[in-house]
């Protein structure tokens, strides 16, 4: 599932992209350093492989609902993990930009969560492990299946698992984080058993066509590889830390700038005469006219507000509901001039 | 089928889209980039509670639409289309987040406006009536339905006026590494000739078969795909030798010249400057108030 802008705050869309652009940048230099750049054509295609594979459904029984392949995973096991994520990062990047999914700033987020966890953690950790190089071609059948199976599974509900870490984090929705837990995993759980399947049956298709190119793809890691890979995913996890570590300070501060600025408003207010108060009035326009949870007016200051009109209710923090008024106002005429100044724009083209 | 094939004519569209002649389309790249950027960061670093300020921000894609001859339904259309995560994600923030935090009093526009149409003769309205109480999670889910039009917009004008090719070469100026870029490119230009190969096979199979669409039998399907496959991997071979032989060296060049040139600081320069102004001033509520001390 995509993550969407909407839902993304400032400091975890940041912080995503950084740890994205990281691995990005690893897995390029990985490529020209050792695969050459024989191999980009390559990865291209089979990018774009997975669109056009996407784009056709099977039924799935009973359910009358649809499936296709997922990504990752299969990319993981023919091109090795390093080329794998490159080519989920950039069909990923194709679709936020081309059809605007998911959206730019939740890119990081949307690569990390599909490209990260099948190609850096289920690949090497779960199928490597399961599916072996020297097993007899019964067995061979056997741990592919199995193996495709469980670690499509494991990256989906991984996948999911950070989805609902960035939405909580980033404090936009409302949902708990155990609720939109249970929501996300059951659902993911459902579309990782359809993408294990369905990876798992093409993966032997094509090990029974074409044995070749598995063993290709398998042989193209050497051994040596793999203490790399473990210190690649240990600065990542330290990366998520850290940034999971900033995001959770900035979402406990959710704001930044508006609430610090209602804070020093509100305390400023509470001390000061009544000479400040014009200026005062000002920042508070300057601000936002829909207070935050922390300034709800109680029954009394409604009472108040109620009784003696405009005057009062500029005061603060009442939910002030004459600066609501100019705001709704306000905001219906400025939607008013945007769209006017567009279509003034298309006039002087037209005539022009 | 039916997905495939429109799937195709609107990929193909966006591009006919993209490659525009207009002033807007032949802008250094970059400096698009650059502004969406910039836009898509000001308008999600608000605050959840805020729709107002965010208001202002539709001045950018209406002036660029217009701007560039786009098609506003089409985009719009496909806005819509994507709009189900954000929208079922949002719709439970009403559910949560019951707390009043808005109370719009509109007894005294009412008022005036009774007084000024002399439609009745009273002198007041009955307390209370014309005051409306929202919660808290309904605004934030319509700040969460305005930043999602906002940005997806933000986004598929980037496209619509640049070009998937152009903004590919924005990028490696910026510093994202070659292969990357290479391989994006690459992605691009293949994804409409295998989607056509795809709905090819998937013509081929619904013509001889008797349950019409493109939902087949997973039995079917995994042949299917795995056909698919097999030809995009010779396929590749195939055009790895053929761009080797025509000395292929691991970049594309491109014809066109890129310029950063006076327009584009330009172009820049003033859309930062209205996004800053927007981030910093409550221009709705500022208008708001004059024309409400103006006029009531």
């Amino acid at each position: 599932m995509h993550m969407a802008d909407a839902l993304l705050s400032p400091a975890v869309g940041g912080t995503m992209w950084a740890v994205t652009a990281g691995l990005i940048g690893y897995c390029s230099k990985k490529v020209k350093d050792e695969i050459d750049d024989q191999k980009i054509p390559l990865m291209g295609v089979l990018g774009a492989f997975i669109f056009a594979a996407q784009m056709i459904n099977f039924t799935i029984p009973v359910t009358g609902s649809s499936g296709h392949l997922g990504g990752g995973m299969i990319l993981s096991i023919l091109l090795g993990p390093h080329i794998a994520f490159l080519t989920m990062a950039s069909v990923l990047t194709v679709q936020a930009l081309f059809f605007a999914d998911g959206g730019l700033l939740a890119l990081g987020c949307n690569i990390f969560n599909l490209g990260f966890f099948p190609c850096f953690i289920a690949y090497p950790l779960i199928y490597k492990k399961i599916v072996r190089q020297n097993a007899t071609w019964q067995k061979a059948e056997k741990n592919i299946l199995i193996g495709s199976l469980i670690a499509a599974i494991l990256a989906l509900q991984m996948g999911a698992f950070a989805v609902v870490l960035e939405t909580v984090f980033s404090g936009v929705s409302e949902l708990p984080f155990t609720t939109f837990l249970m929501l996300m995993l059951p659902i993911h759980l459902a579309i990782g058993i359809v993408e294990g399947i369905t990876t798992a049956a093409v993966v032997l298709f094509i090990w029974k066509a074409r044995p070749e190119i598995l063993n290709a793809a398998s042989s193209s890691a050497p051994i040596g590889n793999f203490s790399i890979r473990n210190v690649l995913v240990g600065v990542v996890a330290v990366t998520l830390i850290t940034g999971g570590a900033l995001s959770w300070f900035a979402s406990s501060n959710p704001d930044g700038l508006e609430w610090a600025m209602f804070k020093t408003a509100a305390v400023e207010e509470l001390e000061a005469p009544e000479g400040v108060h014009t200026s005062l009035s000002e920042i508070q326009e300057k601000t936002a006219f829909l207070p935050d949870y922390g300034f709800k007016v109680d029954e009394s200051d409604k009472e108040l507000n109620k009784e003696s009109g405009k005057e009062e209710s500029q005061s603060w923090p009442a939910v002030d509901s004459g600066t609501s008024v100019s705001g709704i106002i306000g905001g219906l005429l400025t939607l008013m001039a945007a769209v006017g100044i567009g279509f003034i724009f298309k006039r002087k083209k037209t005539n022009g | 089928m039916a997905n495939l094939q429109s799937n195709l004519l609107d990929m193909f569209y966006m591009d006919t889209i993209a490659s525009g002649e207009t002033r807007l389309h032949n802008l250094d790249p970059r400096a698009k980039v650059m502004t969406t950027l910039i836009f898509v960061a000001a308008v999600v670093s608000f605050d959840k509670y805020e729709i107002a300020m965010l208001i202002p921000f539709f001045i950018y894609p209406a002036v660029m639409v217009a701007w560039a001859e786009l098609p506003v339904v089409y985009l719009f259309k496909k806005m819509v289309v994507l709009m189900p995560f954000a929208f079922f994600i949002g719709m439970f923030n009403p559910v949560i987040d019951t707390d009043i935090i808005l109370r719009v009093d509109f007894t005294d526009i009412v008022t005036r406006f009774i007084e000024v149409m002399r439609l009745v003769e009273i002198n007041t309205v009955q307390d209370g009536i014309w005051l409306v109480e929202i919660s808290g999670g309904w605004i934030s889910f319509f700040s969460i339905m305005v930043r999602f039009f906002l940005t997806v917009g933000a986004a598929l004008i980037l496209i619509s006026i640049t070009g998937f090719d152009s903004v590919c070469v924005a990028l490696q100026k910026f510093g994202v590494p070659k292969p990357f870029i290479v391989q994006l490119m690459f992605l691009y230009r293949y994804m409409f000739v295998l989607i056509d190969e795809a709905s090819r096979m998937v013509r081929a199979r619904s013509l001889r078969t008797f349950d019409s669409g493109s939902h087949m039998s997973f039995n079917l399907f995994i042949p299917m795909i795995g056909q698919l496959l097999l030809r995009t991997l010779d396929r590749a071979q195939r055009i790895h030798l053929a761009m080797c032989c025509r000395g292929f060296e691991g970049h594309i060049n491109m014809v066109r010249k890129m310029n950063f040139g006076i327009h584009e600081t330009l172009f820049v320069a003033v859309w930062s400057f209205i996004f800053i102004m927007f981030r910093l001033y409550n221009i709705p509520v500022q208008v708001g108030m004059l024309v409400t001390e103006l006029f009531l």
